[in-house]
């Protein structure tokens, strides 16, 4: 894994404008990428299998209807587990939504409290319980993070995920709604300049 | 809780690794020793390649000062995000920052209280709409947006830095809203 995945999904090249403006954030941009190999190619899969990441990534990134980056956990995911693609293109199209959305507690915020679905996975048989829980969890987290409860939390342990398996789920879903976010932020700046 | 400048806590919902846990690898994944007192990065310690890449992440974006966007505003795109996406707790650190930096604190009071509707500077309104609109899922970061940024005199290299600062905090607020939460 040495090719910036950022540049690569953004269409950044060498020597361009942009590949310039990204030169001036070096550990920025070194360490974006490093965020991403510590998450797809990690040492161990002890706590979280490489299929999971993957199948997780490619839930995120359809839930955020861009292509070019939900084709890149696709192509993963397809190289690794074909048949779990197709069951995860099904979670996309039951998931899509748009947010971000959640009740406040607080009563000063009652105002701004936007209700919206809570997703459940559908096909959790096919899924099993263990990536089903990490998909559900996963739409929490995307859609409405302010309604995130140790609940939440209880419900990934119960479905089998260790305590470190929850924060490397919670950083690979939080990662990319950083990665999504630069990748079309840049296209943009890149397409209009 | 109500979105506020004060000092705040925060409480994990897992167990973090105790201080007497830590190996050098976590050490160093915490880059700033210090870190080791809070249990938030204790926690992220767990996995320490991801923290560790994490937080190098994060001081560049933030504290770069190779020209770009002023510190203040970089911090302002942080707080707009975190009262956007709700996370009380972020918002806090983020404000108390952007007041520093910016030295206008009834502007960022302003951010906090009525929320990203409230009045504000040509300049802070693009930057907060454009932050906004990078927290929407799907995005909502459009052609419109950079106009307005470049109305209020950004150049790429300050827009790049506007879409660096506000998509790191859809990162950093998830993990605070998800792991714990604020006391």
């Amino acid at each position: 894994m040495t090719a910036d995945v950022i540049d690569h999904l953004a269409g950044i090249h060498p020597g361009s404008p942009l590949d310039l403006l990204r030169e001036r954030r070096p550990d920025a941009r070194e360490h974006a990428q490093r965020s991403y190999e510590a998450l797809f190619a990690p040492d161990s899969e002890q706590d979280v299998t490489l299929v999971e990441r993957d199948a997780l990534a490619t839930f995120v990134a359809g839930l955020h209807q861009d292509r070019a980056v939900t084709g890149h956990y696709a192509d993963r995911l397809a190289e690794l587990a074909p048949d779990l693609l197709k069951n995860i293109e099904k979670e996309i199209d039951a998931g899509r939504t748009a947010g971000p959305y959640g009740v406040y507690d607080e009563p000063a915020l009652a105002a701004e409290s936007l209700v919206g679905p809570a997703f459940r996975t559908g096909g959790r048989a096919a899924l099993g319980e263990r990536l089903a829980a990490g998909l559900d969890h996963a739409h929490l987290l995307i859609f409405r993070p302010r309604e995130a409860t140790a609940a939440h939390l209880g419900r990934l342990l119960d479905a089998g995920w260790t305590t470190t398996g929850a924060v490397t789920l919670s950083q690979l879903v939080a990662f990319l709604t950083f990665q999504i976010r630069v990748v079309a932020g840049l296209r943009l700046l890149g397409a209009n300049r | 809780m109500k979105f506020t400048q004060e000092q705040l806590g925060w409480e994990p919902w897992l167990n973090p690794l105790a201080e007497d846990e830590l190996t050098e690898a976590h050490t160093d994944a915490l880059i700033d020793k210090a870190r080791a007192a809070s249990p938030y990065f204790r926690l992220l310690a767990r996995d320490p390649h991801v923290l560790h890449a994490r937080t190098k992440t994060d001081l560049d974006i933030f504290s770069n000062t190779d020209g770009g966007l002023p510190r203040a505003e970089r911090e302002l795109a942080a707080t707009a995000t975190s009262r956007h996406n709700g996370c009380v707790f972020c918002a806090s650190v983020h404000a108390r920052f952007a007041a520093h930096h910016s030295k206008r604190p009834d502007d960022v009071r302003r951010l906090l209280d009525e929320g990203i509707d409230g009045h504000q500077s040509e300049r802070w309104r693009a930057i907060i709409d454009a932050s906004v609109a990078l927290a929407a899922t799907p995005g909502a970061f459009g052609a419109d947006h950079l106009d307005a940024l470049r109305a209020a005199g950004l150049d790429d290299l300050e827009i790049s830095d506007v879409i660096h600062a506000a998509s790191f905090f859809n990162w950093a607020n998830r993990l605070m809203l998800s792991l714990g939460e604020p006391s």
